[in-house]
């Protein structure tokens, strides 16, 4: 390949050819801080680009390499969402709330990605405070979907989605409390790659529902995913929730057949809401790993039809709480020439937080009020711990559990967002996923109506290595994940 | 107090754990540093932070539980407790809510009547103190330093066993010095570490039903909360007898007025949204790890007292005012062992004269400028008779000034006893020579006079003549 071509290379690819000294950090670089100057604009998939400083850590990773050092990610760029705190670097959230907000420190995360030498071109949009399944909350615009931008590449990491699909980075972070980051990748036709719970450390990454939110990334492949997800996982002191659990070599694991892999399909998730090609798609490609030597079960999980209603009281509840830290003190929007302490917190959070996120502290706040925390909360947690129970019964038959990422391939900008309810059901097969904790992928695996649909994968805790290695199998047979939007070769 | 009403106290003890570093940060909690000198991005509650328990505030509550004969839970939450407040910088605590660390303890006082009395504990719950709101000196503006958010608490709830302030007062005491033996807190109620809110009520004597109660916040030392206390139940019994009704309210104590006033009551209508905090695992602690705290408890007060009393034989009274403090009974047996009098000659002498000076300097026991062993080198002297005890206590005085021990102190300032009898006598005779109408006086009977020959005796010799040797001269020389 010729530099002219870098942008369509994978970051294992880019890996290689970076240690080869085919082409180098800066020129890779720079080479991807044009295309975003060309497209960043029509798609608004950045809310901040940090060009600078991206230049000068390829340098940096360009004389560490002369001088023998490197990292596994030394001189790759990536992207993160703005929802991970970035040292010196505007950390906005999508909100109008931090829309001035400059991190005074970094988020494990980005340590992690940074010390192992990775280059941040920039901070991706995303629904704000990650509470949208469309981009649309989005204090700074909605980000357009590269296969037509009329069309919503998901959310709520739409910025990591647009700009992975759209070549203008090879990998981008993302977080996932609902589906934000395999909603988004199925609709945009990327890889997109939710770990365990505990996986990977939450410091740093603005909270949304903290026993749902995990950092993740959004890539051109499950092998880019593996390579990524060896960086970023572990144990973090400074985050209680992050568990001390060994990291394997996900690469290593990547080549093992599919012979013999037990797949669960999941009968629910092929009901009525499914549309009919998003279907088909799916079915196709369980035919293919079938044929790759996956043995196919269906599975039955009576209570996966409770996930969405569970977590639309857990979320918020966590989220109301979440979210009082903003109020206009310390940091972030502060309202002009307030009246009083009551007139200072109303108006700032009025004027600082979107419909969305206030929809979601009331609702929050009402579900857990004296007199309401039984029935709603308490019911939730109850709940939870059925699905929770749905998942482990099927993994004593099964090692994955496959199925449709989303309902439906993209749509409409303006299609769902007066809707809430629509809109909550684009996550309705992920959400399980977040509830029990468990990691899940989502790979291309066709097209609908010219738009890509994503197969779901999800895993055992811990089950990363299955799924990345059913994905990669899969990825192996097939070229969905190749597949560029026109324009954007 | 009042025959026909009885009162119901249930006490709410606030007691900072005495931990170097905050209880979910790595910020320092020493007190007085410059506003928000000691507040890191997990105290500001900045975006994207997490908090992480500070494994010691887990060992002192379980100290505290095993002292006060508690369950320790094996499993505890912590939970958000959520309300806005500028001082309050992630708009909600974390505290302990429905599963609290400590439960059903107790401890025992003694009653008005004298008698042993037992207080339930009903709980001890770990939590983050707030910041703090400064009005002062700021212009109509209010200023917030947040040094103090994510201090280490524990708070120690009672159950409503208290029948008077004297025995809300006695309970505080002994919770004070109980958390002062386990280092677990220094208990320094000027600095905050240790504050209480009472909830007061009274209700017709005979009467099952507890009465409306009142919550008296923020009373930081025991006179106030004496004072509160019975204020407050003064203003109760007089709303009731009115025919009027209390109202479950929370007051503030005044105490240059001596009054309680209801606090806004805009506070009231929180609903503070408990919930377990997902930030946090819940605390799990194994029977192993509770018989390694166990081990490690020091002797209490009561179990210190009881020992006192049967070891060194000193009076019941004596034995409580020394173990208030591990300090001061530490003190106290470290003069016993280096001394050859009584024990009671040194529960004396450090009740009195010690704990006068410390007192009058406001300083601690650790910091006295006489150590034990100084001490018991005075009480020796007058053990063995080289001075008495009047001159002993001009020896203390000048030991307390640093003039060095007591030896030291007798040498230089020439104190010794004067106990050869012809120099008594030279004196005695000297006096009975001057003062020939006294002495007329008192042979004609009026013999209380020995009063005033043995002062002038005394006032002759700069008071180091041995004063049994100068009564018995006296009355040998004035009758014969």
């Amino acid at each position: 390949m010729t530099a002219g071509d870098l942008h369509l290379q994978s970051l294992t690819q880019l890996a290689r050819g970076l240690g080869e000294g085919d082409f180098t950090s800066v020129e890779l670089t720079r080479a991807l801080l044009d295309r975003i100057a060309a497209h960043g604009a029509e798609l608004n998939a950045f809310i901040t680009v940090t060009a600078d400083a991206a230049l000068q850590a390829a340098e940096r990773a360009d004389a560490l390499r002369n001088n023998g050092e490197k990292g596994v990610l030394n001189g790759l760029p990536l992207v993160h969402k703005d929802i991970f705190c970035t040292r010196g670097v505007l950390t906005t959230c999508g909100s109008r709330m931090l829309e001035d907000f400059v991190s005074p420190y970094d988020a494990t995360v980005v340590e992690r990605l940074a010390s192992a030498g990775a280059v941040m071109l920039g901070k991706s949009n995303m629904d704000e405070f990650a509470m949208g399944s469309s981009n649309e909350t989005s204090y700074f615009g909605p980000v357009k979907n590269p296969w037509d931008l009329e069309r919503s590449p998901g959310g709520s990491s739409g910025g990591s989605s647009a700009s992975v699909a759209a070549r203008l980075t090879p990998a981008a972070t993302g977080t996932d409390t609902g589906g934000s980051i395999r909603q988004p990748a199925a609709l945009t036709g990327t890889t997109g790659l939710k770990p365990t719970y505990g996986r990977v450390s939450r410091y740093g990454m603005i909270a949304f529902a903290s026993s749902l939110d995990q950092a993740g990334v959004i890539t051109r492949s499950a092998e880019d995913a593996a390579l990524l997800l060896g960086v970023m996982a572990g144990f973090d002191e400074r985050d209680s929730t992050s568990i001390d659990h060994p990291v394997p070599d996900y690469v290593a694991g990547l080549g093992e057949s599919l012979k013999g892999l037990r797949v669960g399909v999941v009968k629910q998730h092929f009901d009525e809401g499914l549309d009919e090609t998003t279907g088909n798609a799916v079915r196709e490609a369980l035919a293919v790993m079938e044929s790759q030597g996956a043995i196919l079960t269906e599975v039955d999980m009576p209570d996966l039809d409770l996930s969405v209603p569970t977590y639309y009281v857990v979320a918020p509840a966590e989220c109301s709480s979440n979210l009082s830290r903003f109020d206009g003190v310390r940091f972030g929007h502060r309202a002009e020439d307030p009246e009083d302490l009551l007139d200072l917190y109303c108006r700032s959070r009025s004027e600082g937080f979107g419909a969305e996120v206030k929809r979601r502290i009331m609702t929050g706040t009402y579900v857990l009020s004296a007199g309401y925390y039984d029935a709603y909360y308490l019911k939730a947690q109850q709940v939870r711990h059925l699905i929770a129970d749905d998942f482990k019964k099927a993994f004593e038959e099964v090692d994955v559990i496959a199925g449709p990422t989303s309902p439906t391939p993209a749509f409409k900008l303006g299609d769902k967002i007066d809707d809430p309810i629509t809109m909550y059901l684009s996550d309705i097969y992920t959400i399980g996923a977040n509830l029990a904790g468990l990691p899940g992928i989502s790979v291309p695996c066709g097209f609908a109506s010219d738009l890509p649909v994503g197969l779901h994968l999800v895993g055992p805790h811990f089950g990363e290595p299955e799924i990345l290695r059913a994905a990669h199998q899969y990825q192996l047979q097939t070229d969905w994940h190749t597949r560029c939007p026109e324009g954007y070769e | 107090m009042n025959a026909a009403w009885e009162v119901v106290i249930g006490l709410e003890i606030h007691t900072q754990l005495a931990t170097a570093s905050k209880i979910f940060s790595g910020a320092s909690t020493a007190y007085g540093a410059e506003p928000n000198t000691q507040a890191c991005l997990v105290d500001l509650g900045y975006p994207g932070v997490l908090p992480v328990l500070n494994e010691e505030v887990v060992r002192m509550a379980c100290k505290f539980g095993l002292a006060v004969n508690a369950t320790v839970a094996p499993r505890s939450i912590f939970a958000r407790k959520n309300y806005f407040y500028p001082d309050l910088p992630k708009g909600y605590q974390i505290s302990q809510f429905e599963l609290p660390i400590v439960e059903h303890g107790e401890l025992f006082i003694a009653d008005d009547d004298g008698n042993e009395k037992r207080i339930g504990i009903t709980r001890a719950h770990l939590e983050e103190d707030a910041g703090k709101s400064i009005h002062e000196g700021l212009d109509r503006q209010s200023g917030i330093d947040l040094n103090r958010t994510g201090t280490p608490l524990l708070e120690i709830v009672s159950e409503p066993d208290l029948r008077s302030a004297k025995e809300a007062i006695a309970y505080m005491r002994k919770i004070h010095a109980i958390v002062r033996y386990l280092g677990i807190s220094d208990g320094n109620m000027q600095e905050g570490s240790f504050r209480c809110d009472a909830n007061v009520s009274v209700r017709p004597r005979g009467q099952e039903e507890f009465g409306t109660r009142t919550e008296l916040k923020n009373l930081n030392s025991f006179r106030f909360i004496e004072k509160a206390v019975n204020f407050e139940i003064e203003r109760q019994i007089d709303v009731l007898e009115d025919g009027g009704e209390v109202v479950q309210e929370t007051r503030l104590y005044d105490s240059a007025r001596d009054e309680t006033r209801p606090m806004r009551s805009k506070e009231e209508a929180n609903d503070y949204r408990y919930f377990p905090d997902p930030d946090l695992l819940p605390v799990e602690i194994g029977e192993d790890y509770i018989e390694q705290v166990r081990e490690t408890l020091p002797e209490l007060p009561d179990a210190k007292r009881q020992r006192f009393v049967s070891d060194y034989d000193i009076r019941e009274d004596d034995a409580a005012i020394l173990t208030i403090s591990r300090a001061l009974a530490d003190y106290f047996e470290a003069v016993v062992a280096a001394g050859e009098a009584k024990p009671q000659v040194a529960a004396n002498w450090v009740i009195g004269d010690m704990s006068g000076a410390l007192n009058k300097e406001g300083v601690e026991i650790e910091d006295s400028r006489v150590s034990a062993e100084g001490l018991a080198g005075l009480i020796n002297r007058i053990h063995d008779h080289t001075i008495s005890g009047k001159i002993a206590k001009e020896v203390f005085e000048a030991m307390w000034s640093g003039e060095g021990s007591a030896d030291e102190v007798i040498e230089a300032r020439g104190l010794e006893q004067i106990t050869d009898t012809s120099a008594i006598e030279a004196i005695v005779d000297k006096i009975i020579e001057a003062n020939p109408g006294q002495v007329a006086e008192y042979r004609a009977g009026k013999i209380k006079l020995i009063g005033f020959f043995v002062g002038q005796v005394m006032k002759e010799t700069g008071g180091k003549a041995n004063p049994g040797q100068v009564n018995e001269i006296l009355r040998a020389r004035l009758e014969s």
